[in-house]
């Protein structure tokens, strides 16, 4: 099963086999790959970073250079957009993992007597995959549009005054980005889930532990490989999403995340070096989060 | 609620209990009375019902009907986790996220026992794990698992410690050394213990009383030695131990004993050791209580006697020889002989009489099925 792909973490490695020349050669395509497609681009990316303007004052010319101040200055510029799309990114990760656990849960625990039902939910839970992102995510723009429906009885009922609205808030885009990214929480908890040991659960209530006892001591850290691989999945493209906090779709100025601010300085303002800095830090600041994380959690236990 | 700190076994009766599952019944209106501090064995082939029946106990199943009291309480409707009941399960279950002695410590905690972590380390000191306190469950082997297991449901000392075929992943050696010690741990904290076993032997050899269970009911009840002694139904029959069977109209009844024709040889069975005393009934005894002859005995009345036949099979078992013996028109018979020096006949083909002391007869309260009419023994 594709889901598969989605589990715990990887396999232990064992014993180097003595046909080291037969693996090198089955590595090749992944290495040529890596190189052509992610390295090049990552040295082109840092050394654009590094550019300074060009002498002749032209606007999108730049000459290469050791600009180191390059990465300051977007950091002074827009830290508050580094920050909201962390921030963003961790809200919308959290409430991923609130409504997708349960779910996960019901399919990989409850409904096991039933593989059919077990079968029809997941493909549901894909299901969204099949309509374009974009689509999608503009037809929550329409849904929660200034006219529609939900926002005129909030604003009936006093929830919403009647100058309010809700496309171009911080709980627009939250909410789009943690509806994008569910199924991406929901499998890899499910591909967790699906393999819990029943007894253990049995074991626990017989020694004693309440039901919400079991869950806490037993469930959720036996879950735990789950969880991280699906925080992960989550947190990182959520943290460079630019779609749902644009102005185009459930944004406004007000909620630019750090997608949004490359895509300004790269496709309008053409200040490419400040743009590949942006995102070299935005690299960097996951890379730093998540290594710290996975640290932290303490997974190797469970594998 | 299971809070108490009980150090004595409670007793565990169930009423009438009736599990049904989708489709059929696992266990049909089941009465079953453990006296407190009894090392009780439910003994039967798997699908039985007895795990069932243990997972009712420990409330991890809801009967569909019936009572459940352990200690004089109805526990029929209380949750697992408050029920003062422990389980060694068959697969351990024991947590894979926590040290050994977590794992120990964890009922305790539960209960807000004190210094949990210093009762944990003494009950793996009475398994003789201390030293592997900080391991893993899943680095140590399979005979030191199940001793954690044991351990992490001992130290709750629980009213009812209910067993699972906890020796059944085990190696025959450490199956052995295993059953000794929880026999001797048992005797020592004076807990009433439930053994679920497939293994006839195992029971017989640890159990103070065995219930033989069969599609949903017990078959029979009472010691091992009792048990084997007289078993009452061609299924405890043939289940413990093995049984030569036969079957025949009575033919004969004085105040003592009946006696059964079965092709022609007159059978007797006294008939205090006979559930049915008219009609067709089965006549029944252990191979290790038959002898051969390889000439026709003289006709003793305390003895049966049947044959002639023929020796169709030999096999060497160390302690005895087991004889299969073809008597026409009867059917085949197991005779166990001891190998003390002198075995009476070792070639096939020899021609021989069985016979019995008519007090080591039983009689049975059903007959075997049409297709085993010939005594068939189940190894």
């Amino acid at each position: 099963m594709a889901f598969a792909a989605f589990s715990g973490g990887p396999a232990k490695t064992h014993k180097p086999m003595k046909s080291g020349r037969v693996a090198l050669f089955l590595l090749l395509p992944g290495l040529l790959y890596l190189g052509l497609f992610f390295l090049t681009p990552l040295f082109s990316l840092i050394i654009t970073s590094l550019q300074v303007p060009d002498p002749s004052g032209e606007i999108g010319r730049y000459q290469y250079g050791f600009a180191i101040e390059n990465y300051w200055i977007v950091i002074e510029s827009y830290w508050p957009h580094i920050l909201r799309s962390f921030g963003y990114a961790l809200l919308a990760t959290v409430f991923a993992l609130i409504i997708s656990y349960p779910l996960a849960y019901f399919i990989g625990v409850k409904a096991r007597r039933w593989p059919l039902l077990q079968g029809l939910l997941l493909t549901l839970v894909i299901a969204p995959f099949f309509i374009s992102f974009l689509l999608r995510t503009l037809a929550w723009k329409q849904i929660f549009s200034n006219e529609s429906w939900i926002v005129t009885s909030l604003q009936s009922i006093g929830a919403l005054a009647q100058d309010q609205y809700l496309v171009g808030t911080p709980f627009m885009v939250i909410f789009g980005l943690t509806y994008a990214f569910i199924p991406f929480m929901t499998l890899p908890l499910y591909t967790t889930l699906e393999r819990l040991d029943i007894r253990y659960l049995e074991a626990g209530a017989d020694l004693y532990a309440t039901p919400a006892t079991t869950f806490r001591k037993i469930t959720l850290p036996l879950s735990m490989p789950g969880i991280i691989s699906g925080t992960l999945l989550t947190f990182i493209p959520i943290a460079g999403d630019y779609v749902n906090a644009s102005r185009d779709f459930l944004g406004s100025t007000d909620t630019a995340m750090i997608g949004n601010v490359v895509e300004t300085n790269y496709l309008q303002i053409n200040d490419y070096p400040a743009a590949s800095a942006l995102s070299v830090l935005l690299m960097l600041a996951i890379l730093v989060i998540v290594t710290f994380y996975v640290k932290r959690s303490g997974t190797d236990d469970l594998l | 609620m299971a809070t108490e700190f009980v150090a004595r076994g409670a007793d565990l009766e169930l009423i009438g209990i009736r599990k049904e599952f989708p489709g059929f019944v696992a266990i049909d209106d089941l009465d079953l009375k453990i006296p407190a501090g009894e090392f009780f064995a439910l003994l039967g082939p798997s699908g039985c019902g007895k795990t069932t029946t243990l997972r009712l106990v420990a409330g991890l199943e809801e009967p569909t009907a019936g009572r459940i009291l352990i200690g004089g309480k109805d526990v029929t409707d209380t949750k697992p986790h408050e029920r003062p009941v422990n389980t060694v399960f068959q697969s351990y279950a024991l947590f894979p996220h926590m040290s050994v002695l977590e794992n120990v410590a964890f009922g305790l905690k539960q209960r807000k026992i004190q210094d949990p972590m210093v009762k944990a380390q003494a009950s793996l000191d009475l398994v003789e794990l201390g030293h592997l306190a900080q391991r893993r469950p899943q680095q140590l082997s399979g005979g030191q698992q199940q001793r954690v297991a044991l351990a992490r449901a001992l130290v709750n000392r629980p009213s009812l410690l209910l067993l699972d075929e906890p020796l059944g992943a085990l190696d025959l050696k450490l199956r052995r050394q295993m059953q000794i010690e929880l026999k001797a741990i048992q005797m020592e904290v004076g807990l009433t213990f439930l053994h679920v076993t497939h293994d006839q032997e195992e029971a017989m050899d640890m159990a103070d009383t065995v219930a033989v269970m069969n599609k949903g009911h017990i078959e029979q009840m009472g010691s091992p030695e009792k048990l084997y002694d007289r078993p009452k139904t061609v299924f405890v029959s043939k289940f413990l131990g093995q049984s030569n069977l036969f079957v025949g109209e009575v033919v004969e009844s004085n105040p003592e004993s009946i006696s059964i024709n079965v092709a022609g040889n007159k059978l007797t069975v006294p008939k205090n050791r006979a559930e049915l005393h008219v009609g067709m009934i089965a006549l029944g005894v252990r191979p290790e209580k038959a002898m051969f002859h390889e000439e026709e005995p003289d006709q003793d009345s305390g003895k049966n006697l049947i044959g002639p036949g023929e020796i169709i099979d030999i096999r060497f078992t160390g302690v005895s020889n087991q004889y299969l013996i073809e008597i026409p028109n009867v059917g085949n018979v197991t005779v166990f002989a001891q190998n003390i020096g002198k075995s009476p006949v070792t070639e096939l083909g020899a021609k021989v009489w069985v016979s019995w002391k008519v007090e080591h007869s039983f009689g049975l309260s059903d007959l075997p099925l049409a297709n085993q009419t010939e005594s068939i023994t189940v190894i």
